[in-house]
């Protein structure tokens, strides 16, 4: 990668080519663990299954730290107020509608 | 960087300030863009469990384990993930105030985005010719609906991103350009996150 000079600390919230670098790479491993365990089956499911959640919801925290620049500074509260509400409209609108739906599928006896 | 003085006190709304430092009408446009995004999220998790809820409904036709090539799957992932990394590159130029760093790495980024696309359409041209169209099953109708409108917002991404080389190259690295570069920031690195959900739900968990 060329303009590797970044002289870094300017602003805060901007990043720099070492945290794009390390939100990379994390994102590279995070990325290709899961689709091996998949494409080369080598653990039982219920573990590989779990495994490939717990990755995602590790890369999706990388990506908003290291691309997205959420952190606990001042100036990006508000953002990381407004995403942790997004964040609970979307477990409740997620979790409440397949528990709906699958609990109306069980009591249909579809299968 | 140039004038820090001028609309400190009134923000809101208008994007015609000088001023790029913080707490400015660019740095509420961000803002209001991010919301934007959030609003954006729910969309896809409103999309997301209607394909869980649809997933087993093959109505005899092909699952997800017989449809899906994982190897391509990872190619795609691939290019979007490189293409986010491009896109902070074009940033970092940014925040420097680097002109021609900035529209190289916009094109490097609308090229790795353009190839992702072009996988995709690809891959729903393969699906489709083979009978498996989202009229197939209840499965191939969530299938299409969440990954095309997640394509649909990375082409979005892409005609914004070339408007936006053609307004650097024109007008130069104004506020408003980089107001706007930041909010395309926001746009195309939360593509990415989106497409971390839809390649484990969709293509892993399909084919596990």
């Amino acid at each position: 990668m060329a303009n590797a000079h970044s002289h870094d600390g300017h602003d805060a919230g901007h990043g720099s080519v070492k945290s794009y670098a390390i939100g990379f790479i994390l994102s590279v491993i995070l990325t290709v663990i899961p689709f091996g365990l998949v494409m080369y089956p080598s653990l039982p499911k219920t573990l590989t299954l779990w495994i490939i959640l717990i990755f995602a919801v590790v890369q999706v925290l990388v990506h908003l730290v290291y691309f997205l620049h959420l952190d606990r500074s001042a100036a990006q509260r508000n953002n990381v107020v407004a995403f942790v509400f997004a964040a609970i409209v979307i477990v409740l609108l997620v979790g409440l509608s397949l528990w709906i739906m699958f609990s109306i599928h069980t009591n249909m006896m579809a299968h | 960087m140039s004038n820090l003085v001028t609309n400190v006190g009134h923000a809101h709304g208008h994007d015609h300030g000088h001023d790029d430092h913080h707490h400015d009408s660019g740095e509420m446009t961000v803002f209001g863009f991010w919301l934007y995004l959030m609003t954006d999220c729910i969309l896809f998790a409103s999309i997301f469990a209607v394909y869980a809820v649809l997933v087993n409904n093959v109505a005899g036709g092909p699952s997800g384990h017989e449809i899906f090539e994982l190897p391509y799957v990872l190619g795609e992932t691939a290019l979007l993930l490189f293409s986010s990394i491009t896109y902070g590159f074009a940033m970092l130029a940014l925040f420097k105030g680097k002109k021609t760093q900035v529209l190289g790495w916009l094109a490097m980024t609308f090229l790795l985005g353009a190839g992702f696309i072009a996988m995709e359409i690809n891959e729903f041209h393969i699906l489709i010719a083979e009978g498996y169209g989202p009229s197939r099953s209840g499965f191939l109708s969530g299938f299409f609906t969440l990954v095309g409108t997640h394509g649909l917002h990375v082409t979005s991404g892409l005609i914004w991103m070339a408007i936006m080389m053609y307004q650097v190259q024109k007008n130069g690295l104004t506020a408003t350009n980089k107001t706007r570069l930041s909010c395309l920031s926001l746009f195309w690195h939360f593509l990415d996150v989106v497409w971390i959900c839809v390649f484990t739900v969709v293509y892993l968990m399909g084919t596990l």
